[in-house]
């Protein structure tokens, strides 16, 4: 029975009890608690269920490395599932289920894996599902992604809000025990900027439970008048419940704080993600102890030494009355004297070093505990919990010496020091023989931008476990840290120690059935036995056996497992362990809410969102937005009781026989001026722009190096000196830059300004036969008549009121007119337009009646005809290639041999012979197959819509040979598999001859 | 998360504030060029674990272009410079050489 101590457990307040739900039955619990120390005072011992064999698990740890108590918290919009029991504080109202079972905890039908184990080794399932190729699909994948996953899956939307916080500091220190404490110190005397953050809700670390005392005071009064101290320096930030997550490049550290886990009332922000850019970081953040590999180490029950001592003096609870404490170094024996001391028993220490325990070794022995030298455990008893260990030689293999009964078992393999922060920006390791631990490179630590290091492990994260060599320690790391001189450190005393043994099997002639007992991983069922097949399977690489195995692949990140893990791996390799080297260490150190990255970036906070003047117009008159880059463009504007699709035949009709009107305002519109301009657009363009007369307009094409078509608009030039570049919607930003670029790295001494204009201006494109009469109904000092202002040019004037600039362009292939006005005349300038237009029948029409007008036309659209493997010989805009200029952008790379191979695909229209629409992006089957058995095409649909004008289904397309076979039926495929007949035909399917705009 | 000094305006920039470009100092080959020198041009880059010319474009500043010279392994920078120039200017490569002796970069030794 795991219970509660009448006495003791410095963390909790006795005075508050709470009560909180586990798996639907109610526990109490008291402030202060974690869910995992209220559920030992509740005797739960099982918690969950493991990955693979569903075998029942108990907690193991005390903190964040616990790889076992996963929970699902919570309901609704704050359900959250794979949270750590250790890391949970407890409070009035908590929610808690277990995981990874079926139908229940105590029964679960999944643990029949575990009768299988022997023939569910490591890498069973790629050797299994790879046969019969059938069976993928339809057998094998559908049962694995049932198995798959611990936690469930949130289903509401989240209801909590997160937030991002910016700091910036000196120096920041990670880890508030007394290592960063007195880091924090030392930096913070030299009056720099300094920031501590502790991941746990109590500061001062393992040295309260430890013992000893600092500056001839006891540690814990120590930590207090230390705290107090650095709260009261202004230059000086102290955050709890706050863990540092990574470390990026140049001082960049992510830290998450969690602000409401721990409260019944939710109010406010829940996470907040700190982004912090620091000058240095010390990295105090302590080490974790490691399992014992024996056989049946993951029954519950069986717990790190250091996490059972824990239980007792942070909480109040004994995991069992009887605690066997097995080890192969001195500190697990600070457990069973503290369990003594709690007046518990303590059957046995069972030491694998055949000397035993330094000083402290005689003081168990004082205190009446019996040290077993040189034995190990042969096996844990028990299924659900633990009923015993059998005791062997540790030199054997196992042969039983005696049964020894107990309901606990501490097990301490060894310190690692936590060294993920100081690696996960390059920082170095060395394998310390002498501690078995690999530790910082003190000399190879992340480099910034300087060259120099920026992180600085201090304490026993940088190898040095006991209390003096870490203060001293960590005392000279604040120092280095601030960059001031000084020595001298808080004064402890640190006992002489035997040193640890290097114990990675126990006992360590341990056959294979024990071996396949030895649990490593025991969130994902990694046995010794695994890693020893992987070795034997030939994966020598640690990354490849990670994988293979899956060890250290959980939410732990092997926290727990890994260097065990390797331990086993270089032993089978019979290579030392430095030699097999570490799996990469990657942020973020525990797992942090997807919520706190997006932070408050959701909703309508997500993106920005670009409008029109017109946006508001549109909204509220049956818009269908249609996203165009950041815009919100108006696909079709919807009547009552019409679809989308009726709108859309509706409005290209009304342009076709009346007027229409298209907010074209999200068109990228870029002044270039300067004296060489005209240069500047003759080598941005494939035409010639620096020959266009002043009031003329010129539709241009743009390619990229590559000699592909990246952008195309209308050029307009105003001045002597000054052009009006149109780009695409979504080309504007880009095509901008791109200016930019090449004026800035390539022609910086070229006299050009640009400046990307596209919001100052609102455009309406106003087409159809009653185009010019609405127009004119405006007044005004312009002369809109077919003489007076032909197709192609621009004026400049007063249309009514309104400031307007007006280019004779179409798009549509109507009579049309594009007009800009200032962005703040815009909303007036639209409403004008529809009073106006009243009595000639205007509508407003959206995109898809733009595209499919231009369609009708033959007119190419950027990223339908075009997806960057195109050159505008493709879509034979030979005409629009400038035969006079030496160079433009492309030019060079349309001359290479395949862009000009006779047999690329070209640009025709299609007309299918039923008149149905054929769907987009559907490919022509051609007679054969290719070198990968896959049927040749010649041909596939770019642009594909149902013509309301020609009553039928027209294409475009790009065809082998296409110009040449005009007339000629090919087939394309249809969406059931079918074929589609279909002529091939000129792209221009309206008004070849342009008299419709020309009017 | 790189800092790099922008050397027109004159702050310290974060990533977020930029906009990679890729390697630095290509020469241009265009019509009559042959068709390795366009390949060269066209396709082939640096690929370093160590010194490497880049350009950054202060996309979310200045709007400016600039080179940095970095250390791809390290992230040391050795500095920062205006685009306008075919080579780094000497006290980067005085920088530069003081780390990696013997230092070149393709033509601009």
């Amino acid at each position: 029975m795991s219970t509660r101590l009448s006495t003791g457990g410095r963390l909790i307040n006795r005075n508050k009890p709470v009560e909180f739900q586990f798996n639907g039955k109610r526990l109490k619990g008291y402030e202060g608690d974690t869910l995992a120390s209220a559920l030992f005072a509740n005797d739960q011992m099982m918690v969950g269920r493991s990955f693979k064999y569903h075998r029942p698990r108990g907690v193991v740890a005390s903190g964040a490395e616990e790889p076992n108590a996963l929970m699902n918290l919570n309901s609704g919009g704050r359900f959250e599932p794979n949270q750590r029991a250790t890391t949970q504080e407890v409070y009035d109202g908590l929610t808690s289920t277990s995981q990874n079972h079926w139908p229940s905890l105590e029964f679960d039908i999944g643990a029949i894996n575990q009768l299988f184990a022997r023939w569910l080794p490591a890498g069973f399932y790629y050797k299994m599902f790879i046969h019969p190729r059938a069976f993928w699909k339809h057998v094998y994948e559908p049962f694995i992604r049932q198995s798959a996953g611990l936690g469930q899956v949130p289903k509401e939307q989240d209801a909590d809000v997160y937030e991002h916080f910016y700091f910036f500091c000196d120096v920041m220190v990670v880890g508030g025990g007394v290592a960063g404490l007195t880091a924090a110190m030392e930096a913070a005397k030299s009056g720099k900027k300094v920031l501590v953050v502790e991941q746990t809700a109590a500061w001062g670390g393992r040295a309260v439970v430890d013992g000893g005392l600092i500056d001839g005071e006891s540690t814990e009064a120590w930590i207090n008048q230390t705290l107090a101290k650095l709260a009261d320096m202004p230059n000086v930030t102290l955050r709890d419940r706050t863990m540092a997550s990574g470390v990026y490049d140049h001082g960049y550290v992510l830290a998450y704080e969690r602000l409401t886990d721990h409260l019944a009332d939710k109010s406010g922000a829940r996470h907040r993600l700190w982004r912090i850019r620091a000058g240095q970081i010390v990295t105090a953040t302590g080490a974790i102890e490691r399992p014992l590999s024996f056989a049946g180490n993951d029954i519950p029950g069986v717990l790190l030494a250091a996490a059972v001592r824990d239980y007792v003096v942070n909480w109040g609870v004994s995991v069992g009355d009887r605690t066997v404490v097995v080890t192969n170094n001195d500190d697990a024996y600070r457990t069973a004297l503290a369990l003594k001391k709690a007046g518990l028993s303590v059957p046995a220490i069972v030491d694998a070093r055949e000397g035993g325990a330094g000083a402290i070794g005689a003081e168990a022995e004082a205190a009446g505990i019996r040290v077993l030298k040189g034995k190990g455990i042969a096996k844990v008893k028990g299924g659900k919990r633990v009923t015993g260990v059998a005791i062997c030689s540790q030199a054997g293999e196992g042969a039983v010496l005696e049964e020894i009964a107990c309901e606990c078992v501490a097990m301490s393999g060894g310190w690692s020091p936590v060294v993920h922060l100081w690696s996960h920006c390059g920082g170095k390791l060395v394998w310390d023989d002498a501690k078995v631990m690999f530790r910082p490179d003190v000399d190879k630590g992340p480099t910034g931008a300087d060259g120099k290091p920026f992180v600085i492990a201090a304490g026993s994260a940088n190898g040095y476990l006991g209390m003096a060599e870490g203060l001293a320690d960590a005392a000279a790391a604040g120092r280095a840290a601030a960059g001031v001189k000084g020595e001298g450190a808080p004064s402890a005393t640190d006992a002489a120690e035997k040193a640890v043994a290097p114990v990675w099997l126990m006992p360590q002639g341990a056959g294979p059935k024990k071996r396949m007992k030895a649990w490593l991983d025991y969130q994902n069922d990694v046995k010794v036995s695994d890693v020893m097949l992987a070795a034997q399977e030939g994966y020598e690489s640690v990354e490849h056996t990670k994988r293979y195995t899956t060890l250290g692949m959980a939410t732990d990140q092997g926290k727990l497992s890994n260097i065990n893990g390797l331990a086993i791996l270089s032993k089978s390799l019979d290579a030392p362990i430095p030699a097999v080297g570490t799996t990469t260490f990657r942020p973020p150190y525990t797992p942090i809410s997807m919520g706190s990255i997006g932070g408050s970036a959701r909703g309508d906070l997500f993106q920005p969102l670009r409008r029109t003047p017109m946006h508001d117009w549109h909204d509220g008159n049956g818009v269908d937005w249609e996203p165009v880059g950041h815009w919100r463009r108006g696909y079709a504007f919807v009547r009552n009781g019409e679809k989308v699709h009726d709108a859309v035949n509706r409005e290209i009709l009304n342009v076709r026989e009346n007027v229409g009107l298209l907010d074209a305002s999200t068109l990228g519109k870029i002044i270039v001026k300067g004296p060489d301009a005209g240069k500047f657009l003759d080598m941005l363009y494939t035409n010639m722009m620096s020959t266009l007369p002043i009031g003329k307009c010129r539709y241009g094409l743009m390619c990229n190096e590559n000699g592909f078509l990246s952008d195309d608009g209308v050029v307009v030039r105003l001045n002597e000196d000054t052009w009006l570049c149109h780009t695409t919607t979504g080309g504007a930003d880009r095509i901008h830059g791109w200016m930019e670029d090449w004026l800035q790295c390539e022609w910086w001494d070229w006299k050009v300004y640009t400046a990307n204009i596209t919001e100052q201006l609102a455009q309406v494109a106003v087409a159809g036969p009653k185009a010019r009469k609405l127009l004119e109904s405006f007044g005004g000092d312009m002369d809109l008549s077919k003489e007076a202002f032909p197709f192609m040019e621009w004026r400049e004037g007063k249309l009514g009121e309104f400031d307007a600039r007006i280019y004779r362009i179409s798009f549509s292939g109507e009579l049309s007119y594009e007009v800009a006005v200032p962005a703040s005349q815009g909303a007036a300038f639209w409403n004008a337009l529809l009073e106006k237009g009243q009595e000639f029948g205007v509508m407003p029409y959206g995109t898809e009646a733009m595209h499919i007008m231009r369609a009708e036309k033959g007119f190419i659209m950027i990223g339908d005809e075009t997806d960057g493997t195109i050159i505008p010989q493709d879509l034979n805009l030979q005409w629009a290639l400038s035969k006079k200029k030496e160079d433009y952008l492309g030019k060079r790379a349309q001359e290479r041999s395949h862009m000009a191979d006779p047999k690329r695909w070209k640009l025709v229209g299609v007309e299918t012979v039923d008149g149905s629409v054929i769907p987009d992006g559907s490919h022509a089957p051609a007679p054969g197959t290719n070198a990968n058995g896959q049927r040749n095409t010649q041909g596939r649909i770019t642009s594909t819509y149902y013509s309301p004008t020609l009553k039928k289904g027209i294409a475009m397309a790009l065809v082998a040979n296409g110009p040449d076979r005009m007339g000629e039926t090919i087939e394309f495929q249809d969406e059931n598999g079918g074929l589609i007949k279909a002529k091939i035909v000129d792209p221009c399917f309206y008004d070849k001859d342009g008299e419709k705009q020309n009017v | 998360m790189l800092i790099l000094h922008c050397p027109y305006c004159g702050i310290d920039a974060e990533e977020t504030e930029l906009a990679a470009g890729g390697e630095a100092h290509l020469k241009r080959a265009t019509v009559g060029d042959s068709d390795a020198a366009f390949e060269e041009y066209l396709f082939m880059r640096e690929n370093k674990k160590g010194v490497h010319l880049e350009r950054w474009r202060h996309a979310y500043g200045c709007g400016k272009w600039f080179l940095a010279a970095r250390d791809t392994a390290t992230l040391e920078v050795y500095g920062t410079y205006p685009a306008q120039t075919q080579e780094p200017p000497q006290e980067v490569k005085d920088a530069i050489r003081a780390k990696h002796p013997g230092w070149a970069w393709k033509e601009n030794a």
